[in-house]
């Protein structure tokens, strides 16, 4: 591992790269460049923003990504194996266990359509050309009892795939953020950017508090990737979506494995989630789809049923507007990228150490990328999408 | 660290704290009847196992949380008691389906 | 929650108006407007009516007795008034949530109900601000106010070698009330510093002028009379391993230990704010009482339409007030849904007594004013998020690595994400903020807060009626 680059070499608003978003992608990228040297900033905006760092699941998934995108299959499944790699080069670094775990994660269904439904999808999913092959199960209710022994009888069965796990996302990322400050990479809060301009060879980027100048910039702003791409010569549609979570208070473990709408944290609160809607105000919420989502987890899991509910939130997701990873670079200004996906904590190892790299050496590896260019939205449209 | 005035004969109410039978008065919340029995605290955090007791005895703090007839993790300051009511501590995390 | 209070819950699913919390602020705001004729439901987490200021005021073993004071039995007058008003009256009911459309989540007897209001009236009183100082979560170090509650309540008096620290009026009420009762206190640890009484100097007409000087005046004597008090308390620490052992303090730049069984702390309280920010209410920080107060237009409107806060929720300014500003929050109610009732409290009238009851307030608001190192631990090791156990130390380190405000520390050490839902640490991690970052309070913010204010269970979440679109965003395959 390089060490930190001298920031004697440049002058205060100077930098190798810009990391344009402070969240868990962002943030991953920014950890990924400190660590080989590059001398990095990160432009964040303040407390109020919508941030689904705050508000994320907190899976590492792999089961059901994939379908219409190969590819995308992959690059999930290789994030799955590097991500204890990086859980524990964070906590050498910083001392922060961000409590990763992969012991395989479920899909409940509560009835036989359901069920049927998800078994169809996944058949599909591995029978396209080129999808990564791993293992995953279809399981009635007796077999999925065995594993998880408080399911209710409502439930008819689930599939259960080895390579899904979860980790703990505001642990993950306070860790990252200690990285960052470890690695000298200069984290930037309050520093919305309202204008990125290409001159002579380096980008200038405009922020109430001043002007950065960087070589390199990495769009990783979310939905707002959206509006920056095109200062840059960039596209990132996004199509956005809220989602709804409530957690409850800390109880005794009882549940060892993650499930795709409820999770057991390593602090005893159990997350449960998750909807998708069209609103966007993240300070909105609807109290139905909360009683949905809290009828479904105590018909998984009746002994949840008497458990306090501490808090309850939306927040935006990140979508691109496919559901799949864009990741781009810039044929009008070399030296931009941009990246969005959904799925922050699930890729982040790949963001650290495959994509960092890349950003440090000018350019991605369309071999391994080439799929994720924004260039299919101006082709052809996917027929579905990348969430789970 | 509380005593009670007034007739003693007005603490009508029995009820059981950690298995003791102990009498309190119509209109006491269960932390109070708690405070007069002579405990000070009623439970151990689910953080870092510290004890602790009541502090705001208006709903609030949840210091005072204790588990009552087998419900856990409840505010006894907002609970009245009642006839044969059965109180135990709160011991860290609460328990699942209690 | 209550599953031991009777079954019960309200009569109807909309009212004119709904009344939340049945203090002094509440008891006369559905008392008016009930009488003007409008339906009107109040709702209320404890057993009995009166709030804090006026706990158990029907109920008390101490009431009518001289402990507990004169002005005591004008809680049980409001209560008298609201039991014949015609108003509905639930207690031991949980309001967990309040939305802009007026619909109100509450918590009875282990199940929920969603009620829709024509007019909400928040009377959500105050609670004591937080102080955070060493020790501060000890068994055996509680309250001033939850001292005052259960001698209301209960008629429990503290025992053994105890201390009461800190300032403001309800400390001199509750050392008062334990020497009344027979009760004995080792010394009162009075943190007000000099400075405090220059500030208040140029107030003090309109406080002799006010009723609270009087009162006031008299009863810090009867207790100077028999309790020692240390003036200009500094560092003060709350020590013990697993209990309150001792309390240590500095004094006249002497550090003092006293050997204690209970220690009794108050600065002061505060607008109790969960329910109307999670509303939606526009807050903003008030630089004299230090805390986050509503933004208020003419009666106790606020930003959010149809949503009225009356009583110390509004901005602390006492029981008697908070009377009036009751009755002027149910007279905009009154005047908005039923213009024609008649034999109601005159406006100007209830507009002159508030007048009266306000005179006074910038004194103590000065006298009184918190110092620094109480509302902000100097030390690292103190904790200022007692349901999270985060330390002032664990913020500042947060801040460092970038935490600007209250909500991003929430995603970096849990702060003010236990089930008090930021209650007892909020105001602390503002100015904590404030003045590591170098901004103001206002600047800085408040955690953001949603629903459910309180904890609610997940079986009456699940209760909820859904509809199609709640189905359709939840469910797929």
């Amino acid at each position: 591992m390089a060490s930190p680059a001298s920031p004697a070499r440049f002058s205060r608003n100077e930098y190798d790269v810009a990391v344009i978003g402070g969240g868990l992608l962002g943030s991953s990228i920014a950890w990924g460049l400190g660590r080989i040297g590059q001398r990095t900033t990160v432009l964040d905006e303040g407390d109020i923003a919508k941030r689904a760092s705050r508000a994320n699941f907190a899976l590492v998934w792999v089961q059901s990504k994939g379908m219409g995108m190969p590819e995308y299959t992959g690059w999930t499944v290789r994030a799955s194996e590097n991500w204890s790699r990086l859980a524990a080069e964070l906590a050498a670094q910083t001392s922060v266990d961000v409590h990763h775990q992969r012991p395989g994660g479920f899909h409940l269904a509560l009835s036989e359509s359901e069920l049927e439904a998800r078994a169809v999808s996944l058949k599909r999913l591995h029978n396209q050309p080129g999808a990564t092959d791993y293992a995953i199960e279809v399981l009635d209710h007796d077999q999925v009892k065995k594993r998880l022994p408080h399911i209710g009888p409502d439930v008819v069965g689930g599939t259960y795939c080895p390579l899904d796990g979860h980790v703990n996302s505001l642990k993950f990322f306070r860790a990252l953020h200690t990285g960052l400050a470890a690695f000298g990479v200069d984290y930037r809060p309050e520093h919305p950017v309202s204008a990125i301009r290409h001159e002579n060879g380096e980008f200038r980027i405009t922020t109430p508090k001043g002007e950065i100048r960087a070589a390199k910039i990495v769009l990783a702003a979310g939905n707002a990737n959206m509006t920056l791409a095109p200062m840059v010569g960039l596209h990132a549609p996004m199509g956005p979506t809220r989602g709804q979570v409530l957690v409850t208070e800390r109880t005794v473990p009882f549940l060892d494995f993650p499930l795709t709408t409820l999770r057991q944290t390593d602090e005893g609160t159990v997350m449960i989630g998750d909807s998708k809607e069209d609103e966007l105000d993240d300070r909105g919420h609807r109290l139905p789809i909360d009683a949905v989502m809290a009828d479904r987890a105590r018909r998984m899991f009746p002994l949840l049923e008497r458990l306090s509910i501490i808090r309850m939130w939306s927040g935006i997701r990140v979508m691109p507007e496919d559901g799949f990873p864009i990741y781009d670079q810039s044929e009008t200004c070399p030296g931009a990228f941009v990246s969005c996906c959904h799925s922050g904590v699930t890729l982040a190892p790949n963001h650290a150490f495959d994509i960092a790299p890349m950003v440090a050496a000018g350019a991605l590896d369309l071999d391994r990328l080439g799929a994720f260019s924004a260039r299919r939205f101006t082709t052809q449209a996917p027929a579905s999408s990348g969430y789970y | 660290m509380f005593r009670r005035i007034g007739d003693p004969a007005a603490a009508t109410v029995t009820i059981e704290i950690e298995g003791t039978l102990v009498k309190a008065r119509p209109g006491d919340s269960v932390t109070a009847a708690l405070l007069a029995s002579g405990l000070d605290f009623c439970r151990h955090t689910p953080v870092s196992g510290t004890p602790r007791g009541p502090y705001c005895m208006m709903g609030v703090c949840f210091d005072c949380l204790v588990t009552i007839d087998g419900v856990g993790n409840r505010q006894g300051c907002l609970v009245p008691v009642a006839e044969g009511m059965k109180i135990t501590l709160q011991k860290g995390k609460r328990e699942i389906g209690q | 929650m209550n599953a031991q209070v009777p079954a019960g819950g309200p009569a109807r699913s909309t009212y004119d108006v709904i009344v939340i919390g049945a203090g002094p602020a509440g008891m006369a705001a559905a008392t008016t407007a009930a009488r003007a004729g409008l339906s009107t439901l109040v709702l209320d987490e404890n057993t009995v009516p009166g709030g804090q200021v006026y706990r158990a005021a029907t109920t008390s073993p101490l009431a009518g007795g001289t402990v507990l004071g004169a002005d005591f039995a004008k809680g049980a007058a409001l209560a008298g008034g609201l039991a014949t008003s015609g108003a509905e009256v639930i207690q031991g009911a949980t309001v967990w949530s309040l939305d802009r459309d007026l619909v109100v989540g509450v918590s009875r007897g282990g199940a929920s109900r969603l009620l829709k209001a024509g007019r909400v009236i928040l009377a959500t009183g105050a609670l004591e601000r937080p102080f955070p100082i060493p020790g501060w979560t000890l068994p055996g170090v509680m309250s001033v106010g939850a001292a005052q509650t259960v001698l209301k309540a209960s008629g429990l008096v503290p025992s053994g070698t105890i201390a009461l620290a800190g300032q403001g009026p309800l400390l001199w009420l509750l050392a008062a009330q334990i020497l009344r009762a027979g009760g004995t206190i080792r010394a009162i640890l009075d943190t007000t510093p000099k400075a405090n009484y220059l500030a208040a100097l140029p107030y003090a007409a309109g406080f002799l002028a006010s009723p609270y000087a009087f009162k006031g005046l008299a009863l810090i004597r009867e207790v100077r009379a028999k309790v020692r008090v240390i003036r200009g308390v500094n560092r003060l620490e709350a020590c013990g391993t697993g209990a309150l052992s001792s309390v240590r303090f500095e004094a006249r730049g002497v550090t003092q230990t006293l050997a204690l069984d209970g220690l009794f702390l108050h600065q002061g309280v505060v607008p109790h704010v969960n329910l109307a920010m999670a509303a939606g209410v526009e807050h903003r920080w008030d630089e004299v009482q230090h805390c986050f107060h509503p933004v208020l237009g003419a009666g106790g409107t606020t930003s959010v339409e149809g949503l009225l806060i009356a009583g110390d929720g509004a901005g602390i300014a006492g029981a008697e007030a908070a009377v009036e500003r009751g009755r002027l929050a149910a007279l905009v109610a009154v005047k908005a849904l039923q213009p024609e009732a008649s034999g109601l409290p005159v406006l100007a009238e209830v507009e002159a007594a508030l007048a009266r009851a306000t005179r006074g307030r910038a004194f103590l608001d000065r006298l009184f004013e918190p110092q620094r190192e109480y509302r902000i631990p100097t030390g690292d090791e103190t904790i200022v998020c007692r349901c999270e156990e985060v330390t002032a130390g664990q913020i500042r380190q947060s801040i460092a690595v970038g935490a600007t405000g209250p909500n991003q520390l929430k995603a970096y050490r849990r702060c003010g994400m236990g089930p008090c839902q930021g209650r007892l640490c909020g105001l602390t991690v503002t100015e904590l903020m404030a003045e590591e970052r170098g901004k103001t309070p206002e600047e800085i913010g408040y955690y953001r807060l949603r629903a459910p204010v309180k904890p609610v269970s997940l079986a009456e979440i699940a209760s909820i009626p859904p509809d199609d679109a709640a189905v359709g965003a939840v469910v797929r395959g």
